[in-house]
């Protein structure tokens, strides 16, 4: 696919990256307002979508590596399971930093508040993950799509990083 | 009546899901048909959770509040969306991957597998 | 307090992991050894939880929670974490899935090397592991809809995995429109329990359940789409596809994973409907599905040409001998004269079938994976006289035929005897259906043998070699379990049988695994 005209690209190059950011506040604000791992990450998600459709598959590739969306996905999906292994001692899954004290553990009061960042514990560490894999499996999904449309329109070979 | 509009709607997009994935021909159609029943399930689920006048199930934001809308339904209908993105992205690349084979979207001719 | 209370969770957490890492593998040979040992380890977790649950009764475990044990924190009328249960029953289906699911590794890991991208197969086969023993091992109706669908996706993926074959695409294609479909079917259900009850905890709404209009809507929509995910006739269009498309070891994993829908099924309409549940509308239903699946599902397995699409409507067939065994038993549940008369039997008959057909229906499938490993071909017209080639296959070929025929000395005898003799009871008709069920079989599969194994040996096919050792060992797995069940029926059926059978009746039991007895 051709990159798309230089209006498209510079707009894409000054907000794609406020997009970026967006999807980052969504998921480690995950605890406290609506969203999470999985909208925050399919925010992020957004982002690669638009860089690849405004630069183009060949550019795309320059920049990053198909197998880097791999390893995010299974980075974040072990960083999940290691935090459910890591509360064994008590019960899978145990949220053992609640309430602790440190950089997750703030003690916070029941009812109405102001909402304190680091309260969650064990919650805000699964949604970074879960963004993570997110981001990874959605740009993983949205990339297959774009190389495989030379697969299915030509009939031909699948489309390869460098043959765009 | 007007309280039970909400289930109606529930109802009406079922229906029309349902006439989609029986009698539509196209594969995609059929695709956009099992989501419209996914969407109906989905609002089900929040309708299911809502009292009237209440407010967001948030501490944080509810701000002064008398009663809350139920949580329960709300995370459910999020973990239904999750599954439901995955499966219509399997689903469009099934599409794909048969129209690639066959070159046709239309049902009646994708049919080598019978009897 | 040991460390086994952690098994419900580490049986479940433990393929997870398996397929997260092996995303990241680099090295074949790696990650052939991570895949064994996983499969390995798992099974071996899940005998463990089998004999755990065999000796402390019931197991329950709250995910997150501040205790294993803590269903009910103090204050609270009802549950409200995720909470594993399994009960006898579900041990037992755990431990055969994951039986058959070993056999189904090994067998695959030879299978591994001819693919393009191993690792990613590796993945959905864990995915669709942890999705089974989920749907094993869980208590709560959410839950399970969970479950269902990553097995769902899962399953998709590898039907489809020869995505350069356009058949294998179109029978992914049908099976996803039809299993999505049906899922949202059982997601309403849960709603309207969840909408009436306020849990989703299914001991909890088993213990406040009164049957009215709603809950027969939520019934019927439960029933339909577990009928469909286990391929009973009305709704079986899918699965001669699906399975005959999808590779050899997956198929023989998919046998498994239909049995976790059955387990589904009989999980809602004894432990949360039960006894609360009046008339026999519902056993009914759940016989006359087991007729058709039986009757219609050998009638279409007779006239095939290609082995495994045959033995995809066997399989259909043998959910048949199933569905009609544990509907025999449902049929019985109100009252205690005809559960001791033949309810009982039929249960025993139904359940040492789920176990029996997982063994022999995966070797057979396997036995047809290496057939088209060696030769290229599963069309009967097209094989012939490779018994001498391939003696192995064709031995263990011979055992799974005569043990799904019901010849006597094997397990398929044992328990089919037990669902003639307590479905001869109610009605002889089912008994006559049941046994022309199964000398139509045993008819399909002496052509099967006749034609593939046996008869003049053909130049083409002359040098065809037995298949890897790795792929000898995932079936002789299989066919050990078979020997040794048919060997030990008595043994089998009072120390795996006879638990699962009880504990599937006792409602009460279930419901206070939970609840506790105080409320």
């Amino acid at each position: 696919m051709k990159p798309l005209s230089i209006v498209v690209r510079t707009i894409c190059n000054i907000f794609a990256w406020f997009v970026a950011i967006f999807g980052a506040y969504v998921i480690i604000h995950g605890h406290l307002s609506p969203g999470g791992g999985f909208q925050g990450g399919a925010i992020v998600a957004t982002f690669i979508a638009l860089l690849l459709v405004a630069h183009g598959g060949k550019r795309f590739f320059e920049w990053v590596k198909m197998d880097i969306f791999t390893a995010f996905e299974g980075l974040g999906l072990i960083t999940f399971v290691g935090i459910g292994f890591l509360g064994l001692s008590t019960t899978f899954l145990y949220n053992f930093l609640a309430l602790k004290g440190g950089l997750f553990g703030s003690p916070v009061t029941i009812g109405p508040n102001a909402g304190i960042l680091n309260s969650s514990g064990t919650i805000a560490l699964a949604n970074m993950a879960v963004g993570l894999e997110v981001v990874g499996g959605l740009s993983t999904i949205i990339i297959f799509m774009f190389l495989g449309m030379r697969y299915v329109m030509e009939g031909g070979k699948e489309g390869s990083e460098d043959d765009k | 009546m007007i309280n039970n509009m909400p289930m109606i709607a529930v109802g009406a997009l079922f229906v029309i899901g349902l006439y989609g994935v029986l009698f539509k021909r196209n594969i995609i159609k059929i695709a956009i048909a099992v989501s419209v029943v996914e969407s109906s399930t989905n609002l089900f689920l929040i309708v299911l959770g809502y009292r009237t006048g209440g407010s967001i199930p948030v501490y944080t934001l509810a701000g002064d509040f008398k009663k809350m809308v139920l949580p329960t339904p709300q995370a459910l209908t999020l973990t239904a969306i999750v599954i439901g993105l995955a499966t219509t992205a399997l689903l469009l690349t099934l599409i794909m991957l048969l129209y690639k084979h066959y070159e046709t979207l239309d049902v009646y001719e994708i049919r080598r597998l019978r009897g | 307090m040991s460390w086994q209370v952690h098994l419900p969770a580490l049986v479940l957490s433990v393929p997870l992991l398996g397929a997260f890492v092996a995303l990241l593998m680099v090295k074949p040979i790696l990650r052939n050894l991570w895949f064994t040992f996983i499969l390995v380890a798992t099974t071996v977790l899940a005998f463990l939880l089998w004999r755990r649950v065999g000796i402390s009764g019931t197991m329950v475990y709250v995910m997150g929670g501040e205790k294993w044990n803590l269903t009910l924190p103090s204050g609270m009328a009802l549950p409200i974490r995720i909470i594993m249960e399994v009960d006898a029953f579900g041990a037992f289906m755990i431990l055969t899935g994951s039986l058959a699911t070993l056999a189904s590794g090994l067998f695959s890991i030879r299978f591994l090397d001819r693919v393009h991208d191993g690792n990613k197969f590796v993945a959905l086969f864990f995915l669709l592991f942890t999705g089974m023993l989920g749907l094993e091992a869980t208590g709560d109706l959410f839950n399970f809809f969970v479950f269902l669908e990553i097995a769902s996706v899962a399953s998709f993926g590898l039907i489809a995995f020869w995505r350069d074959s356009p058949e294998a695409v179109e029978a992914s294609f049908k099976y996803a429109v039809l299993s999505i479909f049906v899922a949202l079917l059982f997601l309403i259900g849960v709603g309207i329990l969840y909408g009436i009850y306020g849990t989703l905890n299914m001991a909890a709404v088993a213990k406040n359940m009164q049957v009215g209009f709603l809950e027969k809507v939520a019934l019927v929509l439960f029933i339909t789409s577990m009928a469909m995910k286990c391929g009973a006739v009305p709704l079986h269009m899918w699965e001669p596809d699906a399975y005959g498309q999808a590779p050899a070891g997956v198929s023989c994993f998919l046998v498994v994973v239909g049995q976790a829908s059955l387990y589904g099924m009989f999980r809602i309409a004894f432990s949360v409907y039960g006894q609360a549940f009046q008339g026999s509308v519902l056993a009914w239903i759940i016989i006359v599905f087991g007729l058709l699946s039986m009757f219609i599902g050998v009638i279409m397995a007779v006239i095939q040409k290609e082995a495994k699409r045959l033995m995809a409507y066997h399989c259909i067939s043998q959910t048949g001998y199933m569905l009609m065994g544990i509907g025999l038993g449902l049929l019985a549940l109100s009252s205690p004269q005809a559960m001791s008369e033949y309810g009982f039997t039929a249960m025993k008959g139904g359940i040492f079938h789920i176990i029996n057909n997982a063994m022999y229906k995966g070797l057979l499938f396997l036995t047809a994976g290496s057939l088209f490993y060696a030769t290229g071909t599963t069309e009967l017209d097209k094989l012939g006289g490779i018994s001498r080639n391939m003696p192995y296959t064709t031995m263990m070929f011979a055992v799974a035929a005569a043990a799904i025929a019901g010849l006597p000395p094997f397990n398929g005898f044992v328990s089919k005897l037990l669902i003639y003799e307590s479905s001869f009871v109610v009605h002889p008709f089912l008994a006559v259906v049941a046994m022309v069920t199964s000398i139509l079989t045993l008819a399909s599969f002496v052509k099967v043998f006749q034609s593939g194994f046996l008869g003049p040996s053909r130049e083409e096919l002359a040098s065809t070699r037995e298949v890897p050792l790795t792929m000898i060992v995932g079936m002789s797995v299989l066919c050990l379990m078979i020997l040794g069940l048919s060997l030990m029926p008595n043994w089998a059926l009072s120390n795996l049988i006879e638990p699962a059978a009880r504990d599937l009746v006792n409602q009460a039991s279930y419901i206070q695994a939970v609840m506790g007895s105080g409320l």
